[in-house]
């Protein structure tokens, strides 16, 4: 007797719906092994994990502070993906678009003009763009694997930002941290709320989901990029043009993630330093897969890993997690996400030679 | 009559094998004899090469039994199969292009090299199956690789041996000297399995036959005692529909489509490259391209289609409707009145997991399905519809997923999807390859009532009956370059068989490493 | 020893982190398994192996306990992609991120600690010759085996029975399956046998080359061992020609800084990856050439049903 996937005639819609709960449900399973293995408390970790972050106003806002980033980048991923263009270079491009927009407030420290913000979001969304048409060209021109190309320039892209904030842009003022100068209020986003980080670029991420979820169910062009990832001969077939698919969805992702790095530099952030991505381009990978590749489906899955960032936060502090847990939790997400999401497009089918079937022949 | 005798070398009771979408065998009975050439028969579909499969261990049974002479025996994978002294040749073959003959081998069979080579000789001799051991695959002709799939059986212990449609992929020619050899192997003991559609060819070699038709058996009779008539009936189980052919005269005086001095490198070493292809094809007339597989077929249907742009050919190299089109990609070349079938369904000329639907918004977006970029569902599953019904086309309508059509079904489907774009020149490769016969018949009669109202067409087949069948003229395809056009009525198929081989025609082209099988006379 | 020779001695010693880890993806690959994990694997390994040293005091243990973890996280892919069916490069981006989060976790009561660097081999006799003795001949004795190793792979890869079952299910799965070879049990293999040698590479970053744990110390070496193995076009020849390349550029901040040339750091420390880049684009430019010397049905699924 063994066991065996069976290919499914039509995917199960049934199944595709359970994936997610399946999935956060193995994740937490796993994590709370380990957790036992640490010696942290299960019951107080979970607690910080998914209850603690919704427990005051501030908080909840900071949830959504998290929660736009990760939106906008995996909404454009999601669209990569689907044409089975690989980049998982979105960090890189969002540190681009971040040092690009911080140009405007590093040269023009005594500006206050109006234009500052609105500059800022169109050099951020070039940076990135910019960034991203570097992996375009080299894919299409010379063939080579982007993923190894995004991913390579990540790296360059972070010595960038060193260098920079080491060198040149470094804050006169600022005791030889490396960091550049506080930024205007002219050059940051306002706040939504007296108090709180979160402020009014949370409405570039809902706009530009609404403007992905459009071009894939209703465009022609969303169509074309999808053939492309599902059957590339079908795509060369039809004459659609591959190169095209790369150059957009590269130029797409760039475009998010320069705008999510440039929000966070005119936003909570307020400068340019070392650490303004976060890790929100890899995050945004899994957010991406999490929500089904689906428009709708990655505005549940961003608030999710959203919810997650923050009780790691919570959960260091009360239960004593490492952080590292979280970035556990995101992977195991991603590996279970994956191998439960086959039972939507396969179903087990048990072996017994010589003895009636009672698997039924579905129909 | 002594024991061996009455006792079946295989037997098989009931076996069952079951897929999501059919049951591809449905509680078969099968006896072999020793010593016998059995006939397993059937359309496209019918669940042949499914058995021979089980039979080979490759796939495993759902249900039956299998007895080995006389013996209960489970065959659940290859090795215990090849123990037994069961070989299969496969319809599409199972060596590996980057190894050699003699590499190839001893993934199965054990030995060092060098012996092996030897006996690879040895046997080529003693069968008249010659092929070089230290050849690589990709080298080899179609041909050769069969013998060097025979001859791997052969260095086995070889009681039993399965070829899966071997003739489909060989000239005229070649069908009689692998006649001789199967022949040969009988006499020395041998059981062979013989799965074929060809109606023919079963009455000529096999001494029995057993019919399949939708999984099922329908009967086990001798074929020399049937007319093919009769064999088609229990195939099929009507009679093969006929198709009406009449002659028709050329619609325009100008060739719709017209290739002049085609040539392209292929850049992958074990590809064929095309060298001075000259083409032409007129409304209201069908055109053939014979020949074996993998002698430029792929590569020019590519280069035709605008798939392939990437040989920098001077734009007047292909002109259609009297546009120089060589550099437009397959977009543009369809705007101007031209349409293309491919011989991948799934994958190519259609997406699998999307639905009927989306596959027409495929290629047929311009008829109305777009309202500046926007996709208008009403247009796109209207245009399905028709398709579906004015194609015949079986299956739970526009939503249906591509997948989960039969091939049959698909194929008129996606041929029906391009028709429809009202084409003023159509192209097909492989038309009707694993096609059930229904859908075969229907395919071709939709191409002689085009051909009827002025469309040019062309058809790339390996089919030889096939393309006698629809053809007007006919071209021969080998090693890259065409035979010069033979009127379909002046021609045999031994005539094109002798332009498959390479011994017809210019005196120069003379046949390349491929020592004959009809030597052996 | 000189600039040139400490250079070139440590050229030696960093390329074997890059070789290691590359003759692992190369068998892998060789089966059609693209794992893009490596750099997870890695991670888990170096962490693993690191602190395993640092509580035994034994190379030798560090070792066999990375070369384990490295095996287990293989494992996790190997599941995912071979049993499962799933995309395998998502699958390998998935272990690639769950292994750095986990590298972190194993090693995090160990931070910035070191353990004592393992001892060379001097080969007798060799190892005295001016210069090339203790440029060539004065290196762990790891340096040695994995070269050995890499030519044991590239031998047995092209002669052994193995070697051809292993490029089988590589290039047509259906026909492997068809002559016997059980094309999962063949790709887990592969698979374990990559994750071993990304085991062992970690081992050898954390507690050889540089005898330290810090979190990211692995700094996308898994990925260049994955680029490596498209630079070598599935050729171990090229691969250890590759690895060394890549060793050698690797030194270029430490050279430069001990040179006091007057370039920015970052740009130096930017090197490995800017090589990569052109590198990559200059091999695959011919991309015919390249898919005729990548394995057939390189990152395909094999779920067992008819081909078409």
């Amino acid at each position: 007797m063994h066991i065996k996937f069976e290919r499914r005639i039509e995917y199960s819609k049934k199944v595709l719906l359970a994936v997610p709960v399946i999935t956060i449900g193995l994740s937490i399973l796993v994590s709370s092994i380990l957790l036992t293995i640490l010696g942290k408390s299960v019951p107080l970790t979970m607690y910080s994990f998914f209850i603690a972050p919704f427990e005051n106003f501030y908080s909840i806002t900071e949830i959504f502070l998290k929660f736009g980033p990760l939106l906008l980048i995996a909404q454009a991923l999601a669209v990569g993906f689907r044409a089975k263009v690989w980049n998982i270079g979105a960090e890189g491009q969002m540190i681009m678009g971040a040092v690009a927009a911080s140009a405007v407030p590093v040269y023009l420290v005594e500006s206050t003009s109006i234009f500052l913000l609105p500059a800022m979001l169109a050099l951020g969304a070039l940076g990135g763009m910019g960034w991203a048409a570097i992996a375009a060209f080299l894919r299409t021109r010379f063939n080579a694997n982007e993923i190894l190309v995004t991913l390579m320039l990540t790296s360059i892209a972070l010595q960038i930002l060193y260098y920079l904030l080491l060198g040149p842009w470094k804050d006169p003022m600022g005791f030889n941290f490396p960091q550049s100068v506080m930024f205007q209020d002219e050059a940051l986003f306002t706040p939504l709320f007296q108090g709180t980080r979160l402020n009014t670029s949370i409405i570039i991420p809902i706009l530009f989901t609404i403007a992905v979820w459009i071009f894939m169910e209703k465009r022609f062009g969303g169509f074309k990029l999808e053939v492309g990832g599902l059957a590339p001969n079908a795509a060369t077939y039809a004459g659609f043009s591959a190169k095209g698919a790369v150059w957009s969805s590269l130029l797409l992702a760039g475009f998010a993630a320069g705008l999510a790095g440039m929000s966070e530099v005119a936003g909570p952030i307020a400068q340019l330093q070392r650490s303004i991505t976060s890790g929100y381009g890899y995050s945004a990978i899994i957010v991406a897969y999490l929500g089904a590749l689906h428009p709708l489906g990655i505005i549940f899955a961003a608030f999710f890993l959203a919810v997650i960032q923050i009780g790691g936060d919570v959960a260091l502090v009360s239960a004593d997690v490492p952080i590292s847990a979280v970035h556990v939790f995101q992977g195991l997400l991603l590996v279970f996400y994956l191998a439960t999401y086959t039972f939507v497009n396969y179903r087990l089918r048990i072996h017994r030679p010589g003895v009636l079937q009672s698997a039924k022949v579905s129909s | 009559m002594s024991e061996a005798t009455t006792t079946p070398l295989l037997s098989l009771r009931k076996v069952t094998k079951r897929y999501p979408a059919l049951i591809a065998n449905d509680q078969i009975d099968l006896d072999v004899m020793s010593g016998s050439i059995h006939a397993v028969l059937g359309e496209n579909g019918a669940g042949k090469s499914t058995l021979m499969k089980l039979i080979y261990g490759v796939i495993e049974a759902d249900d039956g039994e299998f007895y080995w002479e006389g013996e209960r025996v489970d065959l659940r994978n290859t090795a215990t199969a090849r123990r037994l002294g069961i070989g299969m040749v496969f319809q599409h073959f199972s060596l590996f292009e980057t190894l050699s003959v003699v590499e190839n081998i001893s993934m199965t069979i054990p030995g060092n090299r060098k012996e092996l080579a030897k006996r690879v000789l040895e046997l080529g001799e003693t069968f008249h199956l010659e092929v070089d051991p230290q050849a690589s695959v990709h080298s080899l002709s179609v041909g050769e690789r069969q013998r060097v799939e025979i001859i791997r059986c052969l260095l086995q212990d070889l009681k039993l041996l399965i070829l899966d449609e071997p003739t489909s992929v060989l000239p005229p020619q070649h069908v009689r000297s692998l006649f001789d050899a199967l022949r040969k192997l009988q006499s020395k003991g041998v059981s062979i399995l013989y799965i074929s559609h060809k109606l023919e060819e079963i009455r000529e070699l096999c001494d029995t036959a057993t019919i399949l038709r939708g999984g099922k058996v329908t009967g086990a009779v001798n074929p020399n005692e049937k007319t093919a008539r009769e064999l088609a009936t229990l195939m099929i189980g009507r009679n093969i529909p006929q198709i009406e052919a009449r002659p028709h005269q050329r619609d325009t005086d100008e060739p719709v489509l017209r290739i002049t001095k085609l040539s392209a490198q292929n850049p992958d070493p074990f590809g064929t490259h095309l060298t001075d292809i000259d083409l032409s094809v007129f409304g209201g007339e069908i055109v053939g391209i014979a020949g074996v597989s993998g002698n430029g077929q792929q590569e020019l249907a590519r280069i035709i289609s605008g798939e392939d742009l990437s040989h920098n050919l001077p734009v007047s190299t292909i002109e259609m409707l009297n546009e120089p089109v060589a550099s437009l990609n397959a977009t543009e070349r369809r705007k101007l009145g031209f349409s293309f079938v491919p011989e991948e369904r799934l994958g190519r000329g259609a997406v699998p997991p999307m639905k009927l639907a989306q596959n027409s918004l495929l290629t047929a977006y311009d008829k109305g399905m777009l309202n500046r970029g926007f996709i208008r569902k009403d247009q796109v599953n209207d245009y399905t519809s028709k398709c579906i019904e004015d194609f015949d086309v079986r299956c739970s309508g526009t939503q249906a997923s591509a997948n989960s059509l039969s091939g049959g079904n698909l194929q008129k489907f996606i041929v029906g999807r391009e028709l429809m774009l009202k084409p003023k020149l159509i192209f097909l490769s492989q038309p009707t390859w694993g096609v059930d016969i229904g859908a075969a018949v229907a395919i071709r009669q939709h191409l002689l009532n085009l051909r009827d109202e002025g469309i040019a067409i062309l058809v790339i087949s390996e089919e030889l009956e096939e393309l006698f069948e629809i053809c007007d003229r006919l071209h021969v395809i080998r090693n890259g370059t065409l035979s010069p056009s033979l009127i379909t009525a002046d021609v045999t198929p031994d005539d094109i068989g002798e332009y498959m081989i390479g011994t017809a025609g210019a005196p120069g082209d003379a046949p390349q490493n491929e020592p004959e099988f009809a030597n052996a006379h | 020893m000189t600039t040139i020779e400490f250079f070139l001695a440590g050229t030696m010693s960093a390329a074997t982190v890059f070789l290691l880890a590359a003759l692992g993806e190369l068998i892998a690959e060789k089966s059609g398994m693209l794992n893009l994990g490596v750099e997870g694997m890695m991670a888990v390994s170096a962490a693993a192996g690191f602190v395993a040293t640092y509580e035994t005091g034994s190379h030798l243990i560090g070792f066999a306990v990375a070369g384990f973890a490295g095996i287990i996280v293989s494992l996790v892919y190997a599941t995912v992609a071979i049993t499962f069916l799933a995309n395998q490069v998502a699958t390998g981006l998935a272990v690639g991120i769950l292994g750095l989060g986990l590298s972190a976790l194993i090693g995090r009561k160990h931070e910035s600690l070191t353990v004592a660097s393992a001892g060379n081999v001097h080969i007798p006799m060799l190892s005295d010759i001016p210069l090339l003795g203790p440029v060539l001949f004065q290196h762990n004795i790891v340096v040695y085996l994995t070269l050995a190793t890499a030519v044991a792979i590239g031998y047995c890869l092209k002669y052994t029975r193995l070697g051809l079952a292993i490029r089988s299910v590589g290039e047509n799965p259906h026909a492997a399956q068809a002559l016997g070879y059980s094309v999962p049990l063949i790709r887990y293999g592969a698979v374990v046998f990559g994750g071993l040698f990304a085991g062992f590479a970690g081992a050898y970053a954390s507690t050889i080359y540089t005898p330290l744990w810090a979190d990211g110390m692995i700094a996308g070496r898994g990925w260049i061992a994955v680029a490596l193995v498209v630079f070598g076009t599935w050729k171990t020849g090229r691969i250890i020609l590759g690895a060394y390349l890549f060793g050698m550029v690797s030194l270029g901040e430490l050279i430069a800084q001990s040179l006091g040339a007057a370039v920015p750091s970052q740009l130096l420390s930017s090197l490995p990856y800017i090589v990569t880049i052109v590198v990559l684009a200059i091999i695959s430019t011919n991309a015919a050439r390249l898919k005729l010397h990548a394995p057939f049905a390189l990152g395909e699924s094999y779920d067992g049903s008819e081909s078409r």
